[in-house]
């Protein structure tokens, strides 16, 4: 079997190392973030301070998408390859994808409260979004059964396939339905309706919790082989030899296909 | 071609299951109007809310008594190691998610006929001009369903997901069939049918994106 780039990089990145300058970049990252969106950046003209929840509910809602599209990616590699850490990856994806969504959730009901009136809007985005949370509590549900590994594997890379295809219908659906929630403001091309110093703490703060997924992810992939090599061990222990032992020659062996 | 006369086989089957065993006519059917009765009873007497608000129950009816008809088409697989034998059996596994799904879509459609009846009745609307509207908003919403709970249908296999794991699934999936068939619905009965093209259209781009993606990705629910 041939190891493909993006799977090097993984492993780059999955490294003890690796993971100790994930962990430090994402939390000098959040440490900018913070003074920045708090104390440098003034308050908004007509928000107020309220807006400054802006600096994590966009980047929240950024990742929550990402974490969403990898777990997408992940499902098909694995389909495709039947390498037990594609499945890895999509797990701690989700994970990390509807804690995201959570917090993007909560932060946008604390910012709607003053600035809407209400705590929740049935918006396009809001809605879709909400919809976008219980598709994959399912998903982590369906995770939780206590099946074999190799097929829950298969059944959450299914669903994690098809719950991502589902995101645009319903996105175009709801969008149909009704409108309110404010324009995007940041706009790739042509004239953006932000100030300069607003637009930079929210590139900082995407970058920085960009970073912070990648860790978690990282942990979480980590986790996930300890749990795997926990349950080989209780499963079939051989006398006279250190377990991560027997688990390393069999992920090698597995390795080398 | 033999892919469609393999479909043809396991939907006969399937047909043939329930013609004999009459569930989907004696559990589900009274499921369905217990749930009109409810949200009847719920939103009170008044004529005019009831009618206002007939094209939504009548979906969340028809929602809700579908899951319970995905979750019968697989319990059947179930007993007796059946869908062992389905897995092994030398026809494409993308006929068996058609084969069920188009049993599945068969007994909604009679299922659909009755509902309709009782949300005319209990709620005071008339289908007049525009019904071709309201058949076509079900007939297209009942494919997705269709092919939704045929691919989900499998997970009922778990011992511990035959509880809430396919409503869960299945019900946050099917929100783009629930709005679109509501809407279409009320437009056609608020007269207004020449303007439910658009959410016609979403539920047919809903049905061949689900019917396309369960005849490729079903095989690796059921490959063991």
């Amino acid at each position: 079997m041939k190891i493909s780039t993006g799977e090097r990089l993984i492993g780059r990145m999955t490294a003890r190392t690796g993971e100790k300058v994930l962990g430090w970049a994402s939390l000098v990252g959040v440490a900018v973030t913070a003074v920045m969106s708090l104390l440098v950046v003034p308050p908004d003209a007509s928000q107020g301070n309220v807006q400054r929840l802006m600096y994590v509910h966009v980047p929240a809602a950024w990742l929550a998408y990402l974490s969403f599209f990898v777990v997408f990616v992940a499902s098909i590699a694995y389909l495709a390859t039947k390498r037990i850490r594609w499945d890895r990856l999509a797990a701690a994806s989700a994970e990390a994808g509807v804690l995201f969504t959570v917090l993007t959730i909560a932060l946008g009901m604390l910012w709607g409260k003053p600035v809407w009136g209400a705590w929740w809007t049935w918006d396009p985005r809001l809605t879709t979004t909400a919809i976008l949370l219980l598709l994959y509590l399912g998903y982590l549900a369906v995770r939780r059964l206590p099946e074999s590994p190799a097929r829950r594997a298969r059944w959450a890379a299914v669903i994690g396939i098809v719950a991502f295809l589902d995101v645009p219908i319903v996105q175009l659906s709801v969008t149909w339905w009704r409108s309110l929630h404010q324009g995007p403001t940041v706009r790739l091309l042509g004239q953006s309706t932000i100030a300069p110093i607003m637009l930079t703490t929210l590139l900082v703060a995407v970058a920085a919790f960009t970073v912070l997924y990648c860790y978690l992810i990282v942990l979480r992939l980590r986790v996930g082989r300890l749990e795997e090599r926990a349950l080989a061990e209780a499963l079939s222990p051989r006398i006279g030899v250190p377990v991560a032992e027997v688990v390393e020659e069999s992920e090698e062996a597995v390795a080398r296909g | 071609m033999t892919l469609v006369r393999q479909a043809g086989t396991i939907a006969a089957k399937d047909l043939r299951i329930e013609v004999r065993g009459r569930h989907a006519l004696g559990t589900i059917l009274p499921f369905a109007a217990t749930l009109l009765i409810a949200f009847g009873l719920s939103i009170g007497p008044g004529r005019t809310l009831l009618r206002q608000t007939a094209p939504g129950l009548l979906w969340l009816a028809m929602l809700f008594a579908s899951v319970l008809a995905f979750r019968r088409s697989y319990e059947a697989e179930g007993e007796d190691g059946a869908l062992e034998g389905l897995v092994l059996a030398p026809i494409d596994k993308a006929a068996v998610f058609l084969g069920k799904a188009a049993a599945v879509a068969a007994q909604l459609v009679v299922l659909w006929a009755a509902v309709l009846v009782l949300v005319a009745a209990l709620f005071d609307v008339s289908l007049g001009g525009d019904a071709g509207i309201v058949v076509a908003a079900c007939l297209l919403g009942t494919i997705g369903l269709a092919a939704v709970g045929s691919l989900f249908g499998v997970l009922t296999e778990s011992p511990r997901a035959r509880e809430a794991i396919v409503p869960l699934l299945v019900l946050p999936l099917a929100v783009p069939v629930l709005l679109s068939g509501v809407k279409a619905t009320s437009l056609a009965l608020a007269g207004l049918g020449s303007q439910a093209g658009g959410w016609l259209a979403l539920l047919v781009a809903f049905d061949v994106v689900f019917l396309a993606a369960g005849t490729i990705v079903f095989e690796y629910l059921v490959e063991d």
